[in-house]
């Protein structure tokens, strides 16, 4: 195995040298730094080639000048150093400067887009595979025919034409119309019977009383102004959480496992108790503070499922934490939500951005600024998560569907394993295994579609570094953000080949 | 039961015939034909590519369109698309196509022309891309999985140095450099560098067909190795070959139009649909027909193209009739056969307890 791993290691940066040797040959060769200042006009145009020339080392041909850059850029591997040179840029300033804040947005941007995009993709996919043929099941396979060939510079656009511009208009004046109301209210319900599926009273059921239920908190948020002054409050957090506690026991454990549900109510009960208690804290609070919330509610979910015990004490700690993570999360969002008012004043009352990542001179707390960045980085994260999200639909699908038919399954059936038990343990999870797979060469393409993404919502991310470096034949840069490019891609296929060793025990490694 | 009924069934249907077995060739296409779907992309993509190329013509001969993409034209009702189509008894204009039928952009160019150039360029960069990519692939693949060991390894390490570089990334690279040279010129750099992946999966496929007996037969008979590479494996290899190289093509014509629209690839006064959105769409609000129109054609090729690989597959490979939208149509209507066929098996047979 430390044969194999060092093997690979050796294996990818070998690549990386010569992908890096292309790379630079061909943006090199492509374009002139210095064609900017040739055709300027400038008095001491001669002594600005000259600097720039002996900045840039531009005298050496670039085969050379390459051997010159990554001695720099080997720097980079001598821990605590801090000796990394990446060269610097045609306006003086240092890559390595740079690059981190960039980084900083993209990896935001991309890991956002990235989560959304296998949990979505994955549960649509299950999801169409057990309703297979239906009604569902094809809207959702032409929607991802579609998606599949829609650039992303044209979502993009047409999401900040449309819905950024449409929803702030919208919130001037903002009351659903009837009509309106009622068609989201069907749909909706149309879309949860065919995933409840079962007999047609049960769907008509569930279906209606979906429409029903919508409709109403449809009506109440028209009415109220809720857009403007949202909020959950207790009532809500308490219902919500409930229905999370019981979702996750009813998918992790099955209802019939009563301890596991009670760990998941006594962590409910926590958080309504955290809600009261906390909101004094909320007030002082920072990013940092939030972080360590977290971690301690998911300790303190692990810890009451661990009290809790039974005859599967992993199953009622599973259900007890994530209960907690998400129902701290609602907590979280009602304290966001609080906070939406004095936001929504601050920006003129046109709350979802087009362009940049932050408000500029906005000052507020933790919360404010929480939004801020909410705002931006909404739409961005929509236009790059339909990149992904129909490719994990489809290949989940397809996963689920072959899985559904192996052997066994049908032998697992036969035991008298309840059908949570079938889809869950033994259908979802060897589904995931080729997944791993396709996670490590979609962060390769989200990273690539991210320059078109960013380029279009002004975030100024490697994309951007990228874009505007390669316009000016501006070459340091261009290959500071390659390097993290493919380091990048090399590290997630390498992390996929040892997660599948890991999960798929026929996978030798020799 | 009843499926080995239905199976039953369809064997006898079978045997008693005795028709002469079909080519292998003749299955695929007649599978390939059955397909509405894909057979109508098709149908409709070639029917786009003539429209295209017959209104404003190829290079020096002309086309029926009275405007070509390079005039500038007097503004007509404001640049506005003069095309109606809502009849008079509607309470239209009738249906007429006026001076500019798709309007005209600022400067007065005829938008239709426009369009139609960028169709014609966006086409050929993905007929293009999708030949030599696959070509390139092909041969890799082929020369990789046959002799293994050695040639495997480093061709298949150069592969890996290449797939490295995301497909947007090296391809803005290119396009930067070769972008001025029109659109022939930028598709054959981005077929240099767009082939990998049909690469590994043709490597793929030689590496369990060279183990077959029919391999070993044209071995011992004396054939060569580019015989049996060419005239023996590849054949078997043909329908994955013939399926990516589709996928290619969708994204081809995807990565064309991106490139063009960050400036990297086809740039004016030559015309892609990419460049049309990237130049029109601070108008979008004032001329929203300039970005409609490119919008249009690039989505609908790309998923013409998606709808007629998806056929493919399921041509050559029915196992795998992963996402077809025939399949979905076609399962319900089997479901109904499979009632008949239980039903008239009933009465034929008398009652489900013979069997």
């Amino acid at each position: 195995m430390v044969s194999f791993i060092l093997r690979r290691i050796f294996v990818s940066v070998l690549i990386l040298l010569a992908a890096s040797f292309i790379m630079y040959m061909l943006t090199a060769y492509s374009s002139d730094p210095l064609a900017d200042l040739r055709q300027s006009q400038s008095l001491n145009k001669e002594r600005l080639i000259q600097a720039l020339t002996l900045s840039l080392q531009l005298d050496v041909p670039p085969p050379l000048r390459w051997f010159l850059w990554l001695g720099g850029a080997a720097k980079c591997l001598i821990p605590f150093a801090n000796a990394c040179d990446l060269g610097s840029t045609i306006s003086n300033a240092q890559v390595t400067d740079i690059l981190p804040r960039a980084m900083q947005s993209t990896i935001q941007l991309v890991t956002g887009a990235l989560v959304l995009a296998i949990l979505l993709g994955l549960a649509l996919g299950i999801i169409t595979a057990l309703r297979q043929y239906s009604g569902l099941d094809n809207v959702i396979t032409f929607t991802s025919f579609f998606l599949f060939s829609l650039p992303s510079f044209l979502v993009a656009v047409l999401l900040k034409e449309f819905f950024a511009i449409g929803f702030n208009n919208f919130l001037e004046k903002p009351i659903i119309a009837i009509p309106l109301i009622i068609a989201i209210a069907v749909i909706l319900g149309l879309i949860v019977q065919s995933i409840i599926g079962g007999d047609g009273r049960r769907r008509l059921i569930v279906g209606g009383a979906t429409s029903v239920i919508s409709a109403i908190v449809l009506y109440f948020i028209s009415l109220s102004g809720w857009l403007l002054h949202p909020g959950l409050g207790p009532v809500a957090i308490l219902l919500l959480s409930v229905g999370v506690a019981v979702g996750l026991t009813a998918l992790i454990a099955g209802l019939r496992n009563r301890r596991a549900l009670i760990s998941g109510l006594i962590v409910v009960v926590l958080a309504l108790i955290a809600y009261f208690a906390l909101q004094g804290l909320f007030n002082i609070s920072s990013a940092a503070t939030l972080v360590i919330l977290a971690i301690v509610t998911v300790v303190v979910g692990l810890v009451v499922g661990f009290l809790m015990g039974g005859y599967d004490r992993s199953q009622s700690m599973k259900v007890a934490s994530i209960t907690a993570l998400l129902s701290g999360g609602l907590v979280l969002l009602d304290r966001f939500m609080q906070s939406w008012p004095t936001y929504f004043s601050e920006v003129n009352g046109r709350p979802i951005a087009t362009v940049g990542y932050q408000t500029p001179n906005l000052g507020g707390d933790v919360w404010v600024s929480g939004i801020d960045s909410f705002t931006h980085f909404l739409l961005p994260t929509v236009a790059l998560l339909l990149i992904s999200f129909a490719s994990y639909t489809r290949y989940a699908r397809a996963g689920m569907l072959e899985t559904m038919g192996q052997d066994y399954v049908r032998t697992a059936r036969a035991k008298g394993l309840p059908e949570r038990t079938v889809v869950i343990r033994h259908a979802f999870r060897n589904m995931l295994i080729p997944i791993t797979t396709l996670v490590a060469f979609d962060v390769g393409a989200l990273l690539g579609g991210a320059i078109i993404t960013e380029a279009i919502f002004g975030i100024p991310g490697m994309g951007q570094l990228f874009f505007a470096g390669l316009g000016r034949g501006d070459l340091n840069p261009v290959m500071g953000y390659f390097i993290v490019i493919a380091g990048m891609a090399i590290l997630f296929n390498f992390l996929a080949d040892l997660a599948y060793a890991a999960l798929d025990p026929r996978v030798r490694v020799h | 039961m009843s499926q080995d009924n239905s199976s039953m069934l369809a064997a006898e249907a079978i045997i008693p015939e005795h028709k002469a077995p079909e080519s292998q060739g003749r299955l695929i296409f007649r599978r390939f034909l059955r397909n509405r779907v894909a057979v109508g992309s098709l149908i409709v993509i070639f029917g786009i590519v003539v429209y295209a190329i017959t209104a404003i013509g190829l290079g020096p001969i002309p086309g029926w369109w009275k405007f070509n993409y390079t005039d500038l034209n007097d503004q007509v009702n404001g640049g506005n698309p003069t095309l109606s189509v809502l009849p008079k008894w509607l309470g239209g204009k009738g249906i007429s196509a006026g001076e500019h039928p798709w309007g005209q952009d600022r400067i007065g160019k005829d938008y239709f022309a426009m369009t139609m150039r960028g169709v014609q360029n966006s086409v050929l960069v993905m007929v293009v891309i999708g030949l030599l990519a696959t070509m390139i692939g092909v041969f890799v693949g082929a020369v990789a999985g046959y002799y293994r060991g050695k040639t495997d390894a480093i061709l298949m390490r150069i592969t890996d140095v290449f797939i490295v570089i995301p497909a947007l990334v090296i391809g803005s690279v290119v396009g930067h450099a070769v972008g001025g040279f029109g659109a022939p010129t930028l598709a054959v750099m981005l077929g240099f560098f767009t082939w990998m992946g049909i690469a590994r999966l043709v490597r793929g496929e030689f590496l369990s067909l060279r183990e077959r007996e029919f391999v070993e037969a044209a071995r011992v008979a004396g054939a060569s190795d580019a015989r049996i590479i060419f005239r023996h494996i590849l054949p078997n290899a043909l329908g994955v070959v013939i399926v990516s190289a589709t996928l290619i093509m969708a994204s081809a014509i995807l990565l064309e139009t991106a490139l063009s629209y960050l400036g990297f690839g086809i740039r004016s006064p030559d015309v892609s649909l990419g460049n049309l959105i990237s130049s029109n769409q601070s108008a979008f609000q004032t001329r929203p027909w300039l970005f409609w129109w490119p919008a249009l054609f690039i989505v609908s090729l790309a998923l013409l193209v998606n709808f007629v690989g998806d056929g493919l597959r399921d041509a050559f490979d029915p196992r795998h009739r992963r996402f077809s939208l025939r399949r979905m149509r076609e399962e319900r209507p089997s479901l109904a056969e499979d009632e008949q066929v239980r039903a008239g098996d009933t009465e034929g047979l008398s009652g489900p307890g013979q069997k």
